[in-house]
């Protein structure tokens, strides 16, 4: 008895192998290796360093930000604000180094906005217990509206005494020829990776996804844990609105617009629940590839920009698809 | 000496008087079957002792030291450890992680602490061969039968040394089969010396695990003896207020 007794406790339940096998975001991640293959085939364009620098540097932005929203994401929540907040940050930059002031200063604002953007909706939310969907609604509308204000709803395009500064940090290449977005993009996926796997903090993530009252129960700051990831998730678009800033050279009121989106359909593809409990770094990144790609590709094959959308929404639903066939199977 | 003492403690809610004038103890290595009908105060009673609510009159005691809690998770400090109704379990996380929620295992030192998983399996482990249960400790709740679940719930428990254990309805919503896991998972925690409370409807369950019972009707504490000197039918009777008190 007491053996089989040990022997039922050690087992495990499943091998490393199926627990890969039976992943959405492994999938996602063949789907885009078989894209990649197949166009690298069918078009002279695809597979050329230039086409590859761009669609690396493309997707980061999008990438960076689903980073953070799979954090609210797995706790159950949504930030629709990114693409507003994304704005407001990039314009908070603009004008504060347009008008003379250091790099240093200029992030030094465009974090401070983001993390007080995002602490208002995490505290909304978890104090007061507005829906996410209701606060970061009224959040998207709030953020563009306070970036048409600062900047007068102009193009601000000069940037004052580290002018060449931002657009090095945004547009250089510092580490083999790699674009300097994706390698934030990586630094910021291995260390959300890290917290989400290592990190008590991480753990918390999902327990208030999977049971917000037991998590409450068992003494996990909930409230606290919720208005952090908030903040992450504004942050997370406040750095990537910074980084745009310097790789586009100019900010208008209109970018980001619709990127909320784009992001929650990246975290979505790579295996991010939105009931909640579930979620990787490395999906958000993955998903945002997926996107990307599809997006590269149907220009390079000639098709008509206007099917982007067909294309990504079934994208999104596909992936979707599979984990509910998988829950049938498994439910059966 | 009693592990917990409760001395005429009363809860009001505004003009409701949830809990009148309750007197109780508890000993050590002791299973108490805690009865009464919808709203005669059971878990009213239940919930000052587990530190969500404080008693509006009257004081509670624990191994002689006054018990005065803010909030639950002092409870726990205090070595009352609850085990609710609905679990309070995370499903997508896996047995180890639930049993440690709240109050992870880290390794490393200062600000670097990462949490610690072998420890943490390990130790998940030596609970659930304790309890006899085959749980493994690496398997996500999700896919657990209703005794493994209990099992999880139970095993949080015994992490640090409780002296009192709190069972809200632990045989519910469970198999016949599970039932008698969870009477056995209860004999386990009275045979480490844990004073166990156990709210019930389930007649057979109180009189086949407990050794005391405290039946309350109205607020009021109506019955409070040796199982081996009542019988179900008096119990009935008292919860029901056929016979008025005992």
């Amino acid at each position: 008895m007491a053996i089989t007794l040990d022997r039922a406790i050690g087992q495990r339940q499943q091998s490393w192998v199926t627990s890969v096998l039976s992943s959405q975001t492994f999938w996602v991640l063949i789907a885009v290796i078989l894209a990649c293959l197949f166009l690298s085939v069918a078009t002279d364009t695809f597979a050329t360093p230039k086409n590859l620098y761009n669609i690396t540097r493309n997707f980061t932005f999008v990438a960076i930000i689903a980073l953070g929203m799979t954090l609210v994401i797995i706790t159950g929540g949504i930030d629709l604000s990114v693409g507003s907040v994304l704005c407001l940050c990039s314009m908070v930059l603009a004008v504060v180094m347009h008008a003379g002031y250091s790099i240093e200063v200029g992030i030094a604002a465009s974090v401070g906005t983001a993390l007080v953007i995002g602490g208002f909706n995490g505290v909304m939310i978890a104090y007061l217990g507005f829906p996410p969907f209701v606060i970061t609604l009224g959040m998207l509308s709030i953020a563009r509206s306070l970036a048409m204000v600062a900047s007068n709803n102009t193009v601000v395009f000069q940037f004052g005494p580290d002018h060449d500064t931002l657009l090095a940090i945004g547009g250089g290449a510092w580490f083999f020829g790699i674009a300097n977005p994706v390698l934030y993009m990586i630094v910021l996926a291995l260390l959300t990776g890290f917290v989400l796997r290592w990190t008590k903090f991480g753990r918390y993530v999902f327990a208030i996804g999977g049971n917000e009252h037991a998590a409450t129960l068992t003494g996990v700051p909930v409230r606290r844990i919720k208005v952090t990831v908030y903040m992450i998730s504004a942050l997370s678009a406040g750095v990537a609105g910074i980084i745009q800033t310097g790789w586009l050279g100019a900010v208008t009121t209109n970018i980001g617009a619709g990127m909320e989106l784009q992001v929650i359909a990246a975290a979505v593809i790579g295996g991010a629940n939105l009931a909640g409990g579930v979620g990787t770094a490395s999906g958000a990144l993955i998903g945002a590839a997926l996107i990307e790609v599809i997006r590269n590709s149907l220009g390079l094959l000639g098709i008509n920009a206007f099917w982007q959308g067909t294309f990504i929404g079934g994208a999104t639903v596909l992936a979707v698809l599979f984990d509910r066939i998988r829950s049938f199977r498994q439910s059966e | 000496m009693a592990v917990l003492e409760l001395a005429n403690v009363s809860k009001h809610f505004g003009a409701i008087q949830a809990v009148n004038d309750v007197s109780l103890s508890l000993q050590a290595g002791e299973v108490v079957g805690l009865m009464g009908d919808n709203g005669a105060g059971k878990s009213t009673l239940v919930k000052m002792i587990a530190g969500n609510y404080r008693p509006s009159h009257g004081t509670m005691r624990m191994n002689g030291a006054e018990l005065v809690m803010h909030r639950p998770i002092e409870a726990r400090q205090h070595g009352i450890e609850i085990v609710y109704q609905d679990l309070a379990l995370c499903d997508n996380l896996t047995a180890a992680a639930n049993v440690f929620l709240g109050r992870e295992l880290r390794r490393g030192l200062g600000p670097m602490r990462i949490l610690d998983y072998k420890s943490m399996y390990r130790r998940a482990g030596e609970i659930f061969k304790e309890l006899k249960s085959e749980t493994r400790p690496r398997d996500l709740v999700k896919q657990m039968s209703g005794g493994q679940r209990q099992a999880v719930a139970i095993a949080r428990t015994m992490l640090s040394e409780a002296k009192i254990v709190l069972m809200d309805e632990p045989t519910a919503a469970i198999s016949v089969r599970q039932v008698a896991e969870v009477l056995n998972l209860i004999r386990h925690l009275r045979d480490r010396g844990i004073a166990v409370v156990l709210i019930s409807h389930r007649m057979p369950d109180v009189f086949d695990v407990a050794d005391r019972v405290i039946v309350m009707r109205r607020g009021r504490k109506v019955a409070d003896k040796a199982i081996a000197a009542s019988s179900p039918e008096e119990v009935t009777g008292l919860i029901t207020g056929a016979i008025e008190q005992v």
